[in-house]
């Protein structure tokens, strides 16, 4: 790979990490607020370390400048330094923001916004000046190292005599004691040598004056002491480096001599040198580094990157794989009786091992739903603020995993209950207290398995639903019959309605009544059901049913004529037989059937599919009872067939979009079936029979 | 000369970058993300020389070079951190756990390459 894509590649995990950096210190400003500990403001430390580190590393100055600024405060209160105040964490988080908005402009390569950034800069400046702080100034792309202090004092062109070797040209005489621990970390004399050198011509002696009896010998100290003579107008910065290591491992003397002098003999005798270089530095607190057990932000449990088209084309290989197993699985049916046992053992094991993989694989695609939750404690904060509401948010079930896919789209409508329930539902801190309510309201965000399906819910305790203002608002809106009689169910899922909103006031928040149907809309793409349930003065819960997965459905095979249907298990309540006297025809072609004491309407598959059935007769058939956004039909089919999971293939894709279907899948014997859209099905039908009665039935 | 060298940073972009430079000059190279990790890898595999991060989550770089120092096959071992940190303080921290040196952050291949020949 060329240098050139593979900087780019590297870049690109760089933006990956950087947004993930930011999130966990987003998450870890908003912990704050709770409570100040060492370990969170270490995890913020660090990632802002790391992102400052690698965009001054990967030439990204503007970056690494503006983290500096916030690097050293979240290090000033992570030293204890610092106060941890709200002021502090707000400005951090505005920090956060800027620079996820940088970084987003250098990924787009298009220039960052000088002026916010500056803006920034200046007030994390101010607040770094506030209280006595440490550099600055120093940008991090400057970071050389100032003299070290603590260790031998060099004593630059003594006026002294130069010797031999150096011939009367320009040259350095070093003298370099090295302490008896240095060999323990590494640092080679020779090496250091052979360092020097590439800088000139070397003259080294060793002086073994501080040698030991043999008895008193240990292997790894360091005994020798040298004097080191190099010839060239080198400059000092140059041999500093090399004995930059080892600088507080050692004493050393540097001396230039700038040529010309007569030769002089060989200083005899040890050099003078100051005690204080074998002392250790002054000891590090050593609570400085962080603490080794710092819990990991986010949930990072040692994952893996894996591009979703190749994790796709996986699973459309497991997909056929099952087709071949059911395929195989219908030969079981016609063999000999000893060849059947085998054939049949192989093929329980051929099931597991196929359902063991699919399982496996569809794993990978699965994210835990925190990566939706995460950003609400931030939303809460800032939209709570704005609103003048206090509120509690409560997360649970964050570990509950579902399909990438699924996750991706159901963050926004998330989003919009979120703040729909700030907005809306909880009420401002009087109003509580005046309704005997605690001051602080709360909302609850819960995810958790039930019955192969996942529950999302959004739980408010503020002032529910107002079913007569919704009722009423309805009515003014010609979306309710005038004199109709609604259910509670039926009334909560006008708020669905295109266009429909009861806010008195229309806020920046929320109010203007879009949204809730895209919502509706959002979920029921993703083969998904929401309900609403609310109690007036007592708050409102939000239900979301999502499917585990959209790449497989758990369907129930039926058939028409020749031709089989699959309708999702999920959507059907039960299926019955029908007596003739209790369907009713209406005015308008539509056929009602009392089923219990509800009336349904009857939907009769053949004719909106075009194919021809056993029999016409309601009695010879089977009514699958569905349900599709609160409402209940009857589909009319001549039999039930297996129920089985099925490899959801769009027709989108392989051909187009059809009224009334969500897909196909390939079946054991290789048909193709058609799974019915059941909630397109509720539109299809009302649009044919086209009763404005219809609607309120 | 060629060896195996251990990379240690809990910032993927960093270990891609240290990666791919020093495999482009002939060094085999094992990755860590953390100090942990890497102490656990050479418990029971031999390296010629750690190249370490400073900040990481776990196990920083300091604690990992004074673990890895009392291991005896790990006593003479270069071990370089990398740090971002020119304070002083910081490195000599690093050096009484018993670095070889440091690289300072950031750092340009060549540097990379030019500080690693020193030890190797």
């Amino acid at each position: 790979m060329s240098l050139d894509l593979e900087m780019e590649e590297i870049h690109k995990i760089f933006f990956e990490e950087s947004f993930e950096g930011l999130d966990a210190m987003e998450s870890g400003l908003l912990n704050l607020d709770v409570n100040a500990d060492r370990e969170t403001i270490a995890t913020i430390f660090r990632a802002a370390h790391s992102i400052k580190g690698g965009a001054a590393t990967f030439g990204f100055i503007e970056v690494s400048n503006f983290t500096h600024g916030v690097e050293t405060l979240l290090d000033e209160m992570r030293n204890g330094a610092r106060p941890v105040t709200p002021d502090a964490i707000q400005l951090l988080l505005q920090s956060v923001d800027g620079l996820r908005e940088m970084v987003r402009a250098v990924q787009a390569k298009r220039p960052v916004d000088a002026k916010r950034t500056a803006h920034l800069s200046d007030e994390v400046a101010r607040l770094l000046a506030r209280h006595g702080s440490r550099d600055l100034a120093a940008a991090p792309g400057a970071a050389a190292s100032d003299g070290p202090a603590g260790t031998a004092p060099r004593a630059a062109g003594a006026p002294d005599a130069a010797p031999e070797f150096l011939r009367g040209g320009p040259g350095w005489v070093i003298e370099f004691h090295p302490h008896h621990d240095m060999l323990k970390t590494n640092n080679e004399p020779l090496r250091m040598f052979a360092e020097l050198e590439r800088l000139g011509a070397l003259n080294a002696t060793a002086d073994l004056g501080e040698l030991p009896p043999l008895s008193g010998l240990q292997p790894d100290g360091c005994y020798l002491r040298w004097r080191l003579e190099l010839a060239g107008a080198v400059e000092k910065r140059q041999i500093e480096e090399v004995f930059d290591w080892v600088d507080a491992n050692c004493a050393i003397q540097y001396r230039f001599f700038a040529g010309g002098e007569a030769p002089a003999p060989l200083a005899a005798g040890p050099v003078a040198l100051p005690a204080g270089a074998t002392a250790a530095p002054a000891a590090p607190p050593a609570a400085a580094a962080p603490s080794s057990a710092a819990p990991k932000g986010g949930g990072d449990a040692g994952s893996i990157r894996v591009s979703t088209t190749k994790v796709d084309h996986l699973i459309n290989l497991v997909g056929e794989l099952v087709i071949t197993q059911s395929m195989l699985s219908r030969f079981a049916d016609g063999c000999s009786a000893d060849e059947l046992e085998k054939l049949r053992d192989g093929l329980t094991q051929l099931t597991r091992n196929t359902r063991e993989l699919q399982e496996s694989v569809m794993q990978i695609r699965m994210l835990p739903i925190s990566f939706a939750f995460n950003r609400f404690p931030r939303l809460v904060h800032d939209l709570s603020r704005k609103l003048g509401k206090k509120v509690e948010l409560s997360l649970s079930g964050e570990g509950t995993e579902l399909d990438k896919t699924v996750l991706e789209k159901i963050a926004d409508p998330l989003v919009h209950l979120v703040r729909n329930a700030l907005d809306h539902g909880l009420e401002q801190p009087e109003v509580r207290l005046a309704a005997g309510k605690s001051e602080t309201g709360t909302i609850e965000l819960a995810a958790f398995h039930e019955g192969g399906n996942i529950i999302i819910e959004v739980k408010d305790d503020g002032s529910g639903l107002n079913k007569a203002k919704i009722l009423q608002r309805a009515r003014e809106r010609g979306l309710v019959a005038a004199d109709a009689e609604l259910s509670d169910e039926q009334i909560h899922n006008l708020i669905f309605a295109a266009g429909f909103s009861t806010a008195d006031v229309v806020s920046d928040v929320s109010g203007r009544g879009v949204g809730m149907d895209v919502v509706r809309r959002n979920i029921q793409d993703l083969g998904g059901v929401v309900q609403i349930s609310s109690v007036h003065g007592q708050g409102s819960t939000i239900r979301i049913r999502l499917p585990l997965t959209l790449a497989i459905l758990d369907g129930q095979l039926v058939r028409i004529g020749a031709e089989t249907y699959v309708i999702s298990l999920v959507a059907i309540v039960e299926t019955i037989q029908v007596r003739k006297d209790r369907l009713n025809a209406v005015p308008g072609g539509a056929e009602l059937f009392r089923l219990r004491d509800e009336y349904i309407p009857v939907v009769r598959l053949y004719e909106m599919f075009g194919v021809e059935p056993d029999s016409r007769a309601i009695e010879d058939g089977l009514l699958v009872v569905v349900e599709a956004e609160g409402r209940r039909f009857g589909v009319l089919v001549d039999d039930l067939l297996a129920q089985q999971q099925v490899v959801i293939k769009s027709l989108d894709t392989n051909y187009r979009q059809v009224a009334g279907v969500a897909g196909a899948t390939i079946l054991g014997d290789g048909t193709v079936a058609l799974i019915v859209d059941v909630p397109g099905l509720v539109q299809v039908f009302h649009r044919s029979v086209g009763s404005r009665g219809m609607l309120a039935a | 000369m060629a060896g195996v060298i251990l990379a240690v940073d809990d910032s993927a972009s960093m270990r891609q970058m240290v990666n791919f430079t020093l495999k482009g000059a002939g060094y085999e190279v094992v990755q860590a993300v953390d100090g942990l990790e890497a102490l656990e890898y050479a418990r029971c595999h031999s390296v010629d020389l750690v190249l370490t991060d400073v900040n990481m989550p776990r196990m920083d770089g300091i604690t990992l070079v004074k673990e890895l120092r009392a291991l005896p096959s790990y006593r003479y071992t270069p071990m370089l951190m990398l740090t971002t940190e020119s304070s002083q303080d910081r490195k000599m921290q690093g050096k009484q756990a018993g670095a070889t040196g440091w690289i300072i952050k950031p750092f340009n291949p060549e540097q990379l390459l030019a500080t690693i020949a020193r030890v190797l």
